[in-house]
């Protein structure tokens, strides 16, 4: 294997203080408004996917009167192929619940909540133990912000935020309309902040570096590292932190197998980038987003097997509420069949591209939107392998 | 005052209140925005997204039934991008339907069919998914059938069922590309806890909920020369039927609707009123009846409150939800029944027939009815004592298969006996009207006057929508054998749909209320909101049927159920006294608890 051209980060997993709980106790000792600048400065975006901007979030938070308020962590990571949130929990858990009650501070909130993976709830015993920890310094601190942890209800969508809080709520795990956004109209109808389990993350690293460190990595438009889980084609699958806004090239140099065709970057959901375009493809916000998952293809890869096990995912998993994603997923899976069995002539594709194009805009909610990123990437750039 | 919000629709600029959705300011302008999910009545679900619109600089298409209008935003309703989505969502609903229009019942009203040809659909656009779908058809109930091969999963029916019905029969089972409404762990619905109500039949905006349809049996009847046809047509039949056949909403047509039904062939055409009537002497009998056991005897067995019983839907979750309650169900059958009972009997008799020759047909606004005239009790004729029910939109159905230009059919009364008629029951048909019939004849009974109240309008009692309505009558100058109710004070309460009559009855449960009489209707606005009424039905168009019932009470020469003459006839005649021997056998019924699941 070549030399390490990627900088490795240690932000997220490494040890961030000597004293247990240090960066906390010195945040909870701030003004709001000051913690909400740092956050502003350094540019943080949301872990989970979309990349809203979390001071953004936390601030129409805050600005919401109501008595009753939440923040609950997003660790229900049902994007197959990853489990960096897992491995996140597992190795500094204390930084996840700092990272919620620094949020509970800036919004005034009384409880905090983990909506964990129900695959995950092995983590369980340690992450009370963890738990009882945390609780214990908070009341040192004479601070008060429980936090509790839910198992999730095994279906991918409830880790979309809304259909999270019904969930949770004990309904049925289907997406809310929106608006009302989650800081207005969240967990039991009250203002609720909900991030990644990474991002609670990012904010406590960003409280004991200041904004100006945090901002050394990245980009413009995408600050700080990101946890990767590495799959598919690769000699050295696993978990990485590296810094945001990095070439797929240099990715693909580092963890390819030398015959990389294709990357899919962020999942089911994300974008399919085949080798043509490694060099002019950014990962950040700039360029394709992800989640964390990355997987890798090789040349003996089919794309449309690949396409195939998403579209039944997609089909599978959608609450199916909503007519252009229950209906949209189902026509794309059975058209690709058809295409390839010949059932159709190859235009069709043209009429899926079409589908998929008014599914991103007319589904209602994420799940739905996003099928067409890797329905139209990967038809687009591999259209001979979805006929022949 | 609320907010004002500026907007531009397709380029015109509207000021509506903070709050609104773009659904709704389009339609200040007369832009007409398609809608599948969206029920005025109901919250909005958002999710067939046949009504998205354009807003620019929005990545997406924003729901107009679920988006409020912001300050400033520019909304296109007819653009490229949004005629080609919601095309492609047409044809998307279409592909995993079974559309074979011309052999389902809503067939010419079916919302979906009038969208999909306004869309110009049909060169198959994408693959039938149906083949390989198992939708299966549920016709084990009497009363609704539910076919998933037309459903658009628009959850119309799961909000009615758990908002307005509080029921919750029905529900979303699977996922994805199994997602259906389903029943408890996918039971029939005559196995759940569905009391009939029809409220989702009435807002399915296809023919997946349909009511059972006994058109061709009641042809055949006619068509038999050796039956005697009989049919009786409810109160609220005559505020709504005219709907759908030309008139706008709140048009009375007793007239033309008896004409009509005599033009069809039915032998004879009587009068739900009349046993409505009979229904306010014996259920006042048994209030008083029950209010002295409970007062001069102390009897702690008796069950007061005492509820009305003329709704079936409403027994029927009492049975399911309240199974202790049942004591405190009046005994009385419900007006259709006991008109079932004595077409058999009474009138039997009287017209020298032979039961077993007689048919006896009621045209209703509600579904459960039939239900009800299947239950096991229902045979106190020894016959099946109603033998065919028929809504309003059947009945509707019948005039035009006749070829009846209906708006232009003369009046014409109906026949006797039992034809006969009062303001007291006209207003059965509206939340409100049977504790106010009731009163307008306890009262008098207890105290020989009429109620005080101008022109009998006993309004604290008249229901509302969306409200339990709560209201006290003190009784005075009580006749020498009521002195036992002398300055007593009677507690009414009034409720419909089974939201809140869930409340009234937990509260009547937990003790944390204390009446004497309960009306309750099971469907919104009562039975001008029957299930079975035309499609369709919404707040606004209930509101007039309302009006038109207190209008046609005004307007009969006898607002009292004591004053019907065929009611004083078969008091003299048969039936002797109230509660007596033959009202017990015929006219009253017993109860059956049912379980939740
Ligand atoms: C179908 C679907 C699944 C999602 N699953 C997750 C998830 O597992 N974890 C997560 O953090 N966000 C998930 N999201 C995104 C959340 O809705 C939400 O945007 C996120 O938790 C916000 O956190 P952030 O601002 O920190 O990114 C999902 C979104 C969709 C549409
Ligand atoms: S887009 Fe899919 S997952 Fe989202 S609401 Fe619609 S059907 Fe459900
Ligand atoms: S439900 Fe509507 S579209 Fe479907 S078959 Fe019936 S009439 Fe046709
Ligand atoms: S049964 Fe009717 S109301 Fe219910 S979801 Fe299906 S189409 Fe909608
Ligand atoms: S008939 Fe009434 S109770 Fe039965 S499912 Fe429909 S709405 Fe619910
Ligand atoms: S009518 Fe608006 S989404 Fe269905």
């Amino acid at each position: 294997m070549s030399e390490s051209k990627l900088k490795r980060v240690d932000l997220i997993f490494g040890e961030y203080s000597s004293v247990k709980f240090k960066v906390l106790a010195d945040t909870l000792k701030r003004s709001n408004e000051d913690i909400l600048e740092d956050l502003t400065e350094s540019g943080l975006k949301g872990r989970g996917g979309a990349g809203f901007p979390t001071a953004i979030k936390w601030k129409y938070a805050a600005e919401t009167p109501s008595k009753e308020k939440y923040v609950i962590c997003n660790a229900d990571e049902g994007e197959p192929g990853t489990f960096k949130d897992r491995e996140i929990l597992t190795r500094v858990p204390r930084k996840v619940f700092s990272g919620m009650a620094i949020c509970g501070k800036v919004i005034g909130a009384q409880k905090g909540f983990i909506y964990l993976r129900g695959e995950y709830q092995f983590l369980m015993p340690e992450l009370k133990r963890e738990l009882e920890q945390y609780n214990e310094h908070m009341s040192k601190m004479g601070f008060d912000f429980p936090i509790e942890i839910v198992l999730g209800s095994g279906a991918y969508i409830c880790g979309e935020e809304s259909a999270l809080f019904e969930s949770m709520e004990g309904y049925r795990g289907e997406p809310r309309n929106k608006p009302p956004f989650p800081t207005t109209y969240g967990y039991m109808g009250k203002p609720t902040v909900i991030n990644n389990v990474e991002t609670f993350v990012n904010v406590v690293m960003i409280m004991r570096l200041g904004p100006i460190q945090f901002k050394l990595l990245g980009t413009s438009d995408s600050r700080g590292s990101k946890v990767f889980s590495v799959s598919g084609d690769t000699p050295i699958p696993g978990i990485y932190e590296l810094e945001l806004g990095m070439p797929l090239e240099k990715f693909v140099e580092e963890f390819g197998d030398g015959d990389t065709k294709a990357v899919q970057v962020g999942g089911a959901a994300g974008f399919c980038v085949p080798r043509k375009k490694f060099t002019e493809t950014v990962i950040g916000f700039e360029g394709v987003p992800t989640g964390g998952s990355m997987m890798l293809f090789n040349s003996s890869r089919s794309m449309y097997n690949v396409l195939h096990n998403y579209l039944e995912f997609f089909e599978e998993e959608s609450c199916g509420q909503c007519t252009p994603c229950r209906v949209g997923c189902q026509q794309l899976r059975k058209g690709i069949v058809a295409v390839k069995k010949g059932d159709k002539q190859s235009l069709y594709l043209d009429q899926l591209m079409k589908l998929a194009e008014s599914m991103k805009i007319s589904a209602k909610c994420g799940l739905g939107q996003s099928v067409a990123n890797s329905f139209s990437s990967i038809v687009y750039n591999f259209r001979e392998e979805m006929i022949y | 005052m609320s907010k004002k919000i500026n907007l531009t629709i397709d380029g015109i600029q509207v000021s509506v209140d903070e709050g609104t959705t773009i659904l709704d300011a389009a339609s200040k302008l007369n832009i007409h925005i398609p809608t599948l999910c969206y029920h005025e009545d109901l919250c909005v679900a958002g999710n067939c997204r046949v009504c998205v619109v354009e807003q620019e600089n929005s990545r997406t298409l924003p729901a107009a039934c679920a988006m409020p209008v912001a300050e400033g935003m520019l909304i296109h309703t007819n653009s490229g991008k949004v005629r080609v989505a919601r095309k492609h969502i047409v044809e998307l609903l279409l592909s995993e339907h079974n559309a074979d229009c011309t052999k389902c019942y809503k067939n010419g009203i079916c919302e979906l069919q009038s969208l999909a040809s306004q869309m110009l659909t049909g060169d198959h656009m994408f693959l039938d998914l149906v083949p390989d779908k198992r939708y299966t058809i549920d016709r084990f109930n009497s009363a609704i059938i539910k076919d998933d091969s037309r459903c658009i999963r628009c959850q119309r029916c799961v909000r009615t069922c758990e908002e307005l019905q509080s029921v919750s029969a029905l529900g979303v089972a699977y996922r994805g590309n199994k997602m259906k409404i389903s029943t408890f762990f996918e039971h029939p619905l005559f196995e759940v806890v569905c009391t009939n109500c029809g409220q989702c039949v009435n807002r399915c905006p296809t023919g997946a909920l349909i009511e059972r349809n006994y058109v061709d049996q009641v042809w055949d009847a006619i068509y038999d020369t050796s039956k005697h046809v009989v049919v009786q047509t409810a109160p609220a039949v005559r505020i709504a039927l005219g709907e759908t056949l030309g008139f706008a909403p709140g048009k009375i047509v007793t007239g033309k609707m008896v004409t009509a039904l005599k033009r069809l062939g039915f032998d004879a055409v009587l009068d739900t009123d009349f046993a409505a009537d009979l229904t306010i002497i014996e259920e006042g009998h048994e209030l008083l009846e029950r209010l002295k056991s409970a007062l001069v005897d102390k009897d702690p067995r008796v069950a007061l409150p005492m509820a009305t019983s003329c709704s079936p839907g409403w027994v029927k979750f009492l049975e399911h939800t309240f199974p202790e309650l049942l004591p405190n169900l009046s005994t009385c059958k419900s007006p259709q029944q006991m008109f079932g009972a004595l077409v058999k009997t009474y009138y039997a008799k009287k017209k020298k027939l032979d039961p077993k020759n007689v048919v006896s047909v009621s045209i209703m606004p509600c579904t459960a009815k039939k239900f009800e005239a299947d239950r096991p009790e229902m045979r106190s004729s020894g016959y099946k004592d109603v033998d065919y029910v028929l809504t309003t939109r059947e009945l509707a159905i019948m005039i035009t298969q006749a070829g009846l230009e209906f708006e232009k059919l003369p009046d014409s009364h109906f026949d006797s006996i039992m034809g006969a008629s009062t303001g007291a029951a006209v207003i059965f048909g509206t939340t409100g009207g049977v504790m106010e019939a009731a009163i307008r004849t306890v009262y008098e009974l207890v105290t020989g006057r009429d109620v005080p109240f101008e022109d009998l309008n006993i309004t604290p009692v008249r229901g509302t929508e969306g409200e339990v309505r709560e209201a006290t009558l003190l009784i005075t100058k009580t006749k020498p054998e009521f002195r036992f109710l002398e300055g007593v004070e009677l507690k009414c309460v009034v409720a419909n749909g089974l939201a809140y009559a869930k409340q009234v009855m937990q509260n009547v449960k937990d003790g944390t209320a204390s009446y004497h009489f309960i009306e309750i209707m099971a469907c919104p606005g009562g039975c001008l909101g029957g299930g079975g009424q035309p499609i369709p039905t919404n707040k606004e168009i209930r509101a007039k049927r309302k009006e038109a019932i207190y209008k046609e009470d005004m307007g009969m020469p006898l607002r009292k159920s004591h004053d019907n003459p065929d009611v004083q006839e078969i008091y003299k005649d048969f039936l002797v006294k109230p509660l007596g021997h033959k009202s017990h056998e015929l006219l009253h019924t017993h109860y059956t608890p049912r379980k939740r699941y």
